[in-house]
Order: structure tokens, then C-alpha cells, then sequence
């Protein structure tokens, strides 16, 4: 991307003035060389964002963004209530994708000698790829509970405890959810697939704590060098993607009615007091919980699997972070507090100290971040900080963000020897397909490391501890 | 024009393209490009039918939900589709699709597809003669 478009507020802060019909700037946070390899479709899609009505402050963008669809993938942005707008194509299909990171109580050690076990257990138990099924179906009236509960209705039914609930976003279940805004096409598309990974970038992954970043935070999250935890990506499921699809068409087509002038179709949205609006956000924050449920039954598997073969060890939930959503949060801006709905699209929620939503033990240290690498460079556990609430409404960055195309990386490497020399590395991979283990090869993403010492210098999140795969299940 | 589908660059996703001497036989590659983003077409065999049917007040829409019906049938039949053919009259598709269920085993499925997008999203007659459809597919 040619940075002379940008005015340089800082190392990390990149400001591109409103022009045209963008209402506010474009702010983009990352280092010189992570701007350079950005690709020039960023601004484009940012400074969309920005043209939409209503929104707040400026479109944000993060160190790990990459070309997305409507929004760019990292894209922040915040709309006031009254003047704004609600935007299917700013949340995306996989509603709430998003990732958690679970203690096991183990270390490394504990691994070596099953580590082969380990990794096959869990791709037998772990529902992974094109095509896979849960054992789970639910008759309507327990798919409207879930839609309803979230991650609180799996724990109701028996997949998890409470203790899991206070360390989930929105205490496991979103307020909010409307059942019946979700269609029937939905529904069904979610039948078979509760407690399923998926594929593509979704993964479950036992690692180990490679290194501590921040002793104190870390301590404070209970994790120290040589720990084993386990995380799992993934997200709202066949409902979601049918949710982003129907609202879409649907936002699309009815943008003129709400007098919004749309610069780029995939952006549709509507106001958020509308009943179009309205529905939209009944059903995102259905497919929100439908997204936390999945992850507590996956974490359900996942217990079962490590008793299985290693009966010692104890799972519970260090955090569960969410990606894709729209949520209505409170912030200050201009030095007054105001409801906004805050979009983040690739973009992990990062609260600060303080915050009233985070649990009490970690109110002092600041909100766990989880951001998930490639599979064989590593990734990271920031946490939220007070800079970070000012400068990008409580957001970071949410993974490495792809730095070629799965062509290219399909072209570039074969998916068995991707396999093979991960596992001479000690990083035992599992996957239904080959060529998605291709396409997801670890150098077809952006130096994890450069997009996290970018947030941190930035102030979006601070480094706690890096992590480093020992078992890789790929849907 | 001979009937031919494309993958175009996008960063994180996929572009899929259709090529033909009509607006159907463009959708017609796009759905096979659609496929091919999976898996080989050429290893599918076009066993089974379905009908799909979506209508919408543009071509461009109109092939957006001639994909998202595709990934919706993909989804819920567990199927991946060979073979199609496409009719359009007055802002309707009616279609059928062939394929068979996805054996993993065989097929090597690389990754689900969430939805077709507006991205890149263009449908319109070329200037020397033919069709083309295109937009980025969610993976």
C-alpha cells in the first residue's frame, strides 16, 4: 500500500483524512512494514466504512488486516444509535467466529509420551472438515433455547460448568437474541452441525506457553512458561453464514428505502431502530450464542478426549474471545459517554482494566485477547488496556491475517509435506484434506509476531505470552 | 465463446468467475468454479438432481443467489454438484444441479464455503461477445 495517502500520527498510527464522502478518518495501526505489505484494497474498503452515516470517530483498521469483503478483515468501526447504522456485511458470515483457550493443568512433559495419542483422540472425537456431523440434533423448541441461551444452555445441558460461563464474553450468553428473527433455512442448516469445527482457518490446537511477556498479567490468568492449554477456532456454524446471507440480500435491497446511499453494496446495512434493523440484530445475537454454544460442546469433546488419555488433567476455560460482531457497548467519545454499536469484523473485543464486564480477577489485569497464528509459528495471548478503550473503542487484532491466496499457497506447498515437516518440528497435524492443510500452510500468513508487537506498541492490547502449537486438528 | 470457469486473487478468500456465450452459461461456470474451490470437478460424479429456483431485481443478485442456493443445498445434503444447467427468464433462475454426496476419502474437500459476497460481484455481457459472472466466495 502507497503510504502517502496517510498522515503519521505516531510510529504505529497511520490517518488517512476524510476525502470524498467519508464522514470521519481512517485510522490504521501497524508498523511501517506491515503498512507497505498491506494490500492498497484496505484503504479502499476503510474509507467505505467511513462514508456510512452515523459513524463515530473513524474507521479503524488493525495490524493484521487484509482485504476483506464490505469491511476489510480487522475493520472497527462504531455507529451512534439514532444516526447510524447496523450492517450485515460489517459483521460477515461466520457470525461470532472467535476463539477460547482452556487451562489443562498439564506441562509439556506430560505431553511427550502421548503426544501421538493425544493429537489422534482428539481428531476422532472432534466433528473436523467438509461434511462432518455432530452427534447433537435439536427439535425446534430446543434450537429456540439455544439461540436464546448460548453457551448458559450447553452448560444447562450438561456440556461444561458455571465457572465456564463468567469466563465468556457476555457471561456466555448474549442478550438480546430474537429465535424468531432466524429463518428456517438457518435452522436447518445448523441440524447436524452443532459441536462441529468446521474448516478453512478453524482449528483446535493443544499448546505449550513458549514464553511470558508480562509476568504479572500472567500470573493473574494463571499461565506460566511451560503450560499446556488448549484453543479452539471456530464459530456460528452453517446458521451464522445463512444469517450473514439472508440479512445481506435483504439490507441490499432495502438500503434506498432507509435513504442510505451504499458505497459498495456488500456494506449493506440498515438503521438500527428500523424492524429490519431490529430483526438483524434478534438474529445476530441468536447466531452469537449459537456460536458459544458450539465452543462449549466442542469444549465438552475436547474434556472427553484428554480424559481418555490423560485422565490427570483438568480443562477449565481461560477465556472465550469473539471476532464477528456488532454489540452495543458503552464508550467515551469527546469526553461524553455514548451507546454505540460497535462493529468488529476480524477484531478482537480488548477492554481495558476496569471494565464491568470483565470477571473479577481479571478486572485488574485487563481483558484476556487470544489471537490465533498460523500452525507453525505460534500465537499469543495479549491483554486489553486503557489506551487501547481511546484509541479503537476496546479493540485488537484477532490472528496473523493471510498473507497470499489459498491458490497461491495450494500452488506453493503440498499438504503432506506441510504435514511432515511440522511433525520433525513436534507439531503433530490431523486433517480430513490434505490440500486444506496446503492452503493453510504456516508461511500463507503474515508474521504473527510483527501484527502482535504492533498492537502492543500501538497500546490496542499488551503481550502476555506466546504459545506454540503441539497438536494441530484442521477441519 | 467456449464455456470456461476462473479462480480470481483475493487475499483471504476466493474469487470464482464463469465464462460463457450466455448469461446462463456464465452462471453455469461460475457454479462449476464454485465447486472447484473445494474439490475437482472432474472427480464428482453427477449422480443425483436437485432443483433450485431464486429470483432477484438484478443479474448481479439474481447470481449471488444462485450460489448461496448451491451452498445452501451443499450444506444440508452434504452433496458437491458436477454438472449444471441454468434457465433465466424475467429476474428468475430455475436450475438444476447433479452431484453426488461428498466422500471425503475421494473428494479431499479443502474447505466449506460460508456465502457468496457483493465483493467483486459483476455481471455483464463482454464487449467481443459472451458473459461472465464473478464475485469472492466466503471460505
Amino acid at each position: 500500500m502507497q503510504l502517502s495517502a496517510f498522515e503519521q500520527r505516531s510510529e504505529f498510527e497511520w490517518v488517512a483524512p476524510p476525502r470524498g464522502r467519508m464522514r470521519v478518518p481512517v485510522v490504521i495501526y501497524a508498523s511501517r512494514d506491515l503498512m507497505q505489505a498491506m494490500d492498497a484494497k484496505v484503504l479502499e474498503q476503510a474509507a467505505n466504512v467511513a462514508a456510512l452515516p452515523g459513524i463515530v470517530q473513524a474507521a479503524y483498521v488493525m495490524p493484521d488486516a487484509h482485504w476483506g469483503y464490505g469491511f476489510p478483515i480487522g475493520g472497527v468501526a462504531a455507529f451512534d444509535p439514532d444516526e447510524g447504522v447496523v450492517s450485515a456485511g460489517g459483521v460477515g458470515f461466520d457470525i461470532s467466529c472467535g476463539v477460547r483457550t482452556l487451562h489443562t493443568g498439564l506441562r509439556r512433559e506430560d505431553i511427550g509420551g502421548v503426544q501421538a495419542r493425544l493429537a489422534d483422540t482428539l481428531f476422532a472425537r472432534i466433528p473436523a472438515g467438509v461434511g462432518s456431523t455432530g452427534a447433537l440434533r435439536l427439535s425446534a423448541a430446543e434450537m429456540d433455547a439455544m439461540l436464546a441461551g448460548g453457551a448458559r444452555w450447553a452448560v444447562e445441558r450438561g456440556y461444561g460448568g458455571e465457572a465456564d460461563l463468567t469466563r465468556i464474553e457476555e457471561h456466555g450468553c448474549m442478550r438480546g437474541a430474537d429465535p424468531k428473527a432466524v429463518s428456517e433455512q438457518a435452522r436447518r442448516r445448523q441440524r447436524d452441525e452443532m459441536g462441529t469445527l468446521g474448516s478453512g482457518n478453524h482449528y483446535l490446537e493443544v499448546q505449550h506457553v513458549a514464553e511470558i511477556h508480562d509476568d504479572a498479567v500472567a500470573a493473574a490468568y494463571g499461565i506460566a512458561a511451560g503450560d499446556v492449554v488448549v484453543s479452539i477456532h471456530c464459530g456460528s456454524r452453517g446458521l451464522g453464514h445463512q444469517i450473514g446471507t439472508e440479512f445481506l440480500k435483504e439490507m441490499a435491497i432495502a438500503a434506498r428505502e432507509h435513504g442510505i446511499e451504499l458505497p459498495d453494496r456488500e456494506l449493506a446495512c440498515a438503521p438500527p431502530g428500523s424492524p429490519l434493523g431490529r430483526r438483524y440484530l434478534g438474529a445476530m445475537r441468536a447466531a452469537i450464542n449459537c456460536a458459544l454454544a458450539n465452543r462449549q460442546i466442542l469444549t465438552h469433546l475436547t474434556r472427553e478426549a484428554f480424559r481418555e488419555v490423560l485422565p490427570q488433567a483438568r480443562l477449565p476455560l481461560l477465556y472465550d474471545v469473539s471476532h464477528n460482531t456488532c454489540k452495543e457497548e458503552t464508550h467515551e467519545v469527546d469526553g461524553r459517554r455514548r451507546r454505540l454499536f460497535v462493529h468488529r469484523k476480524g477484531a478482537t473485543r480488548a477492554f481495558g482494566p476496569g471494565h464491568p464486564e470483565l470477571p473479577a480477577e481479571f478486572r485488574a489485569a485487563g481483558q484476556p485477547v487470544l489471537i490465533g497464528g498460523s500452525m507453525g509459528t505460534g500465537s499469543y495471548i495479549l491483554a486489553g488496556l486503557a489506551s487501547g478503550m481511546e484509541r479503537a473503542f476496546g479493540s485488537a487484532c484477532h490472528g496473523a491475517g493471510r498473507a497470499m491466496s489459498r491458490h497461491e499457497a495450494t500452488r506453493r506447498w503440498q499438504g503432506r509435506a506441510v504435514v511432515d515437516e511440522l511433525a520433525a518440528r513436534g507439531i503433530l497435524v490431523r486433517s480430513p484434506s490434505l490440500r486444506g492443510v496446503a492452503e493453510e500452510a504456516p508461511l500463507a500468513y503474515k508474521d504473527v509476531t510483527a501484527v502482535v508487537d504492533a498492537a502492543d506498541a500501538a497500546g490496542l492490547a499488551r503481550k502476555v505470552a506466546r504459545l506454540e502449537p503441539l497438536v494441530c486438528v484442521k477441519g | 465463446m467456449i464455456p470456461r470457469r476462473e479462480h480470481f486473487r483475493h487475499e483471504a478468500d476466493i474469487g470464482v468467475r464463469g465464462l460463457g456465450p450466455s448469461r446462463e452459461a456464465a452462471f453455469e461456470q461460475a457454479a462449476l468454479a464454485l465447486t472447484a474451490a473445494l474439490t475437482d470437478p472432474a472427480g464428482v460424479a453427477p449422480l443425483s438432481r436437485v432443483d433450485i429456483a431464486c429470483s432477484a431485481p438484478d443479474d448481479a443478485l439474481l447470481f449471488c443467489d444462485w450460489l448461496n442456493a448451491l451452498i445452501y443445498e451443499m450444506a444440508t445434503r452434504h452433496m458437491l454438484f458436477a454438472r449444471f444447467e441454468v434457465a433465466i427468464a424475467d429476474g428468475r433462475l430455475a436450475a438444476a444441479a447433479w452431484g453426488e454426496p461428498v466422500d471425503v476419502r475421494r473428494h479431499h474437500p479443502a474447505v466449506e464455503i460460508k456465502g457468496a459476497t457483493y465483493t467483486e460481484l459483476d455481471v455483464r455481457p463482454l464487449p467481443h461477445g459472451g458473459w461472465l459472472a464473478q464475485c469472492v466466495v466466503d471460505v
